[in-house]
C-alpha cells in the first residue's frame, strides 16, 4: 500500500509542479526516488505534525498541492486543530496521508496504532477519507486525491498488503465495492482488515452462510445506497474495522441505517472501548484484538442463529 | 505616507476601533489597541497590499495570527478601501462579515482564518516557502501575540524558518506584556525573549511598537540579513490609548460602562459620538 501510494505519487509530482511532499521525518528509503528527482519539492519538517499541517495550509494558499505525510496516529491527532482550522475551515488543498492504519504497527504498541483517526477526521466538514484495500486501490485512491480541489484524508495500512483488486477496477469516489455478493448477511468493512474479512466469507460458505462482502474505501462522503441495500437484501449487517467501534465506520453505518428508519439486524465488530492491546505479528495482533478470520465467522454465526 | 499623516491615521483608526467595539457590543479592545502603529506603517507604508491587487500571487502578505485583535485589521482594511467603512457598523451582528475573529472567505483582504493562536505563523512560514520555491520575491509578515509564543507550534515554526532560510518572512512580536488574565512574567515569562529567537536563527530587532519612525525603518530594512527570517520585538503597551485600560489586564475582554465609555471617547477625540 505505501509503495503503491509513493509510486503513484512520483507520476503526479513528474506531471504536476505544484504537488509537494512533505514528511514529518519519515520516509527513509522509500522517498529516495521521489527525493532524488524533486529534491526541491520534498520537505522534511521535522517532528513537528502540527507545524507541518499549518505550513501546508499556507503552501496550498499560494497554489502548491502538498501531500503530507506520517504516521497516522501523530497526523491526525497531535495536529487535529490545525487539520480542523488550517485545513477543513480554511477549505486548502492539502492532502494528509497516514501511515500505519489501525494495528498494523503492532508491537511498536498503541502509541503507534491509528485506532481512533476515522472518529476524529470524519467529524470534520469539507473533509474527504479514503481507505484502500490494496495496492491498486490505493494508487486509484491517490489520484482521486490529487483530483480533489480541498482537503483528503488518506489512511494507509503499510507495506505487504495482500492484492485485492484486477487491473481493469474501476475506482468511484463515495461508492462502496461489493467484494463478494451473498444473501444471509452483509458485512461492510474498510482498510487493511478487508482482506481478512474475505478470508471469513470464504470459511463462511463452506458453512453454507452466504454472506455480501461490502468494501468502503470511501468513508466519507460514504455510499449510503449501498448499505440500504444490503440492509434491505440480507436483512442483517455487521461492520468490521480495525479501529474503535466508538465513531468509526460501524458508527458512520449505523448513522445512515437509523437516518433511514432501518431496523434491519446490527453489530459493528472491532475495538470495544479499549486500546488494542498484546504484541506480535499484525496476525497475531488481529488474533489478540478479536478481528482475525475466525472470530468473524463466529459473530456472523451467532447474527445468524438469533 | 509622512510621519505627520501617519499619526493621524493611528489616532483615527484608534477612534474606529473603540467605535465599533463599542457598537458590536464586545471585542478584544485592548489587544486591537496595542498594534495599532505596527499596523499603521506596514499598511501605509510597507505592504505592497492593495484592493486592486489582493489576487495577485506577487502581493505581499499580512497575516494577524493573533486573530482576536481584528477588529484593528478591520478597521485599517476598511480604510484602506478592501470592504465598505459601512460594514465596520455591523461588527458581531447577524449577517455580518465581520466576526470575533478574522474569516478568510468573508472579509476581503484577510488572507488566513485565525483565531486559535499558533496557527498564523506557521501558516504564514508556508507561504514564504512556497514564494521561495517559486522565486518571487513578495515578503510574508505575521504579527503575533506574546502570549501567543506560550504555544508550542510556534516554536516549530521558529525551527523551521532559519532552516530554510525564509529571509522573505517577518515575524512581529507584540509584546504588550500581558496575556489575557495576568502579567506574562506572572504566569509563563518568555525572558529572555529576543535571545530565544536569537538562539534560534532568526535576525532579531527590538523596536518601540508605537513609535512610527522606528517602525517605518525597521520594516524597511527587511531582510536584516540574507538568509535569515526576520524577527522584531515591538513593545507596546495593551489598550494604548484609554488610560484607564493602558497596562490593566481586566481589559482584555471587557466592555466600558457608560461613564468610561465617555472618558474613553474625549481621550481618543471622539467627543459626542
Amino acid at each position: 500500500m505505501r509503495n503503491a501510494y509513493l509510486d503513484e505519487l512520483y507520476d503526479l509530482a513528474r506531471k504536476d509542479e505544484d504537488i509537494i511532499a512533505l514528511v514529518a521525518d519519515n520516509g527513509a528509503i522509500v522517498y529516495d526516488k521521489y527525493r532524488r528527482d524533486f529534491p526541491s519539492r520534498f520537505i522534511n519538517c521535522g517532528i513537528s505534525e502540527a507545524n507541518m499541517i499549518s505550513l501546508a495550509a499556507g503552501l496550498a494558499s499560494c497554489g502548491k498541492i502538498p501531500f503530507a505525510y506520517t504516521i497516522g496516529c501523530f497526523l491526525t491527532m497531535r495536529a487535529f486543530e490545525q487539520i480542523r482550522n488550517d485545513l477543513c475551515l480554511q477549505r486548502m488543498n492539502v492532502k494528509i496521508v497516514g501511515i500505519g492504519a489501525g494495528f498494523v504497527y503492532s508491537s511498536l504498541g498503541p502509541t503507534h496504532h491509528a485506532t481512533e483517526d476515522i472518529t476524529l477526521i470524519r467529524s470534520l466538514p469539507n473533509m474527504t477519507i479514503f481507505s484502500p484495500v490494496d495496492p491498486l486501490e490505493t494508487k486509484k485512491a491517490t489520484i482521486a486525491s490529487a483530483q480533489i480541489d480541498g482537503p483528503v484524508y488518506l489512511r494507509l495500512a503499510t507495506g505487504g498488503t495482500p492484492k485485492i483488486y484486477k487491473e481493469d477496477y474501476e475506482f468511484k469516489v463515495g461508492c462502496g465495492v461489493t467484494l463478494r455478493d451473498g444473501t444471509d448477511i452483509a458485512i461492510i468493512a474498510t482498510g487493511g482488515i478487508v482482506y481478512e474479512v474475505l478470508k471469513a466469507v470464504d470459511e463462511l460458505e463452506r458453512l453454507g452462510i452466504s454472506a455480501r462482502l461490502i468494501n468502503i474505501h470511501t468513508i466519507k462522503p460514504i455510499d449510503k445506497e449501498i448499505i440500504l441495500k444490503a440492509a434491505h437484501d440480507t436483512g442483517a449487517i455487521l461492520t468490521v474495522e480495525e479501529h474503535t467501534i466508538i465513531g468509526g465506520l460501524g458508527s458512520a453505518v449505523a448513522e445512515v441505517l437509523l437516518d433511514n428508519k432501518s431496523s434491519v439486524k446490527f453489530k459493528r465488530l472491532g475495538l470495544n472501548n479499549v486500546f488494542a492491546s498484546g504484541y506480535g505479528s499484525y496476525e497475531e495482533m488481529k488474533e489478540i484484538n478479536g478481528l482475525s478470520k475466525m472470530d468473524i465467522v463466529e459473530v456472523v454465526k451467532k447474527m445468524i442463529k438469533n | 505616507m509622512k510621519t505627520l499623516d501617519l499619526h493621524k491615521k493611528a489616532k483615527e483608526l484608534r477612534r474606529t476601533i473603540f467605535r465599533t467595539i463599542c457598537k458590536g457590543g464586545g471585542g478584544h479592545t485592548p489587544s486591537s489597541l496595542s498594534i495599532v502603529e505596527i499596523l499603521t506603517v506596514l499598511y501605509y507604508n510597507i505592504l505592497n497590499i492593495s484592493p486592486e491587487n489582493q489576487r495577485d500571487s506577487a502581493r505581499d502578505r499580512f497575516i494577524l495570527s493573533k486573530g482576536h485583535s481584528c477588529v484593528a485589521l478591520y478597521a485599517i482594511l476598511a480604510d484602506r478601501g478592501f470592504f465598505n467603512k459601512e460594514d465596520l457598523d455591523t461588527f458581531g451582528r447577524k449577517g455580518s462579515i465581520l466576526g470575533g475573529h478574522p474569516d478568510m472567505y468573508k472579509v476581503p483582504g484577510i488572507e488566513a482564518s485565525t483565531g486559535a493562536l499558533g496557527h498564523g505563523f506557521p501558516f504564514g512560514a508556508g507561504i514564504a516557502l512556497a514564494g521561495k520555491m517559486d522565486k518571487k520575491n513578495y515578503r510574508v509578515f505575521v504579527l503575533l501575540g506574546d502570549g501567543e509564543c506560550q504555544e508550542g507550534s510556534v516554536w516549530e515554526a521558529a525551527l523551521f524558518a532559519p532552516q530554510h532560510k525564509l529571509d522573505n518572512l517577518t515575524a512581529i512580536i507584540d509584546y504588550n506584556k500581558l496575556q489575557a488574565i495576568d502579567w506574562l512574567d506572572n504566569v509563563i515569562s518568555l525572558k529572555p525573549l529576543a535571545d530565544k529567537w536569537k538562539a534560534f536563527g532568526w535576525e532579531t530587532r527590538e523596536v518601540d511598537g508605537h513609535d512610527m519612525t522606528e517602525l517605518n525603518n525597521v520594516f524597511k530594512s527587511v531582510p536584516f540579513v540574507s538568509g535569515k527570517p526576520n524577527l522584531i520585538i515591538a513593545h507596546t503597551i495593551k489598550g494604548k490609548g484609554i488610560s484607564f485600560m493602558e497596562n490593566v489586564p481586566i481589559w482584555h475582554y471587557r466592555m466600558p460602562n457608560e461613564e468610561e465609555m465617555a472618558i474613553a471617547y474625549k481621550e481618543l477625540g471622539l467627543e459626542g459620538s
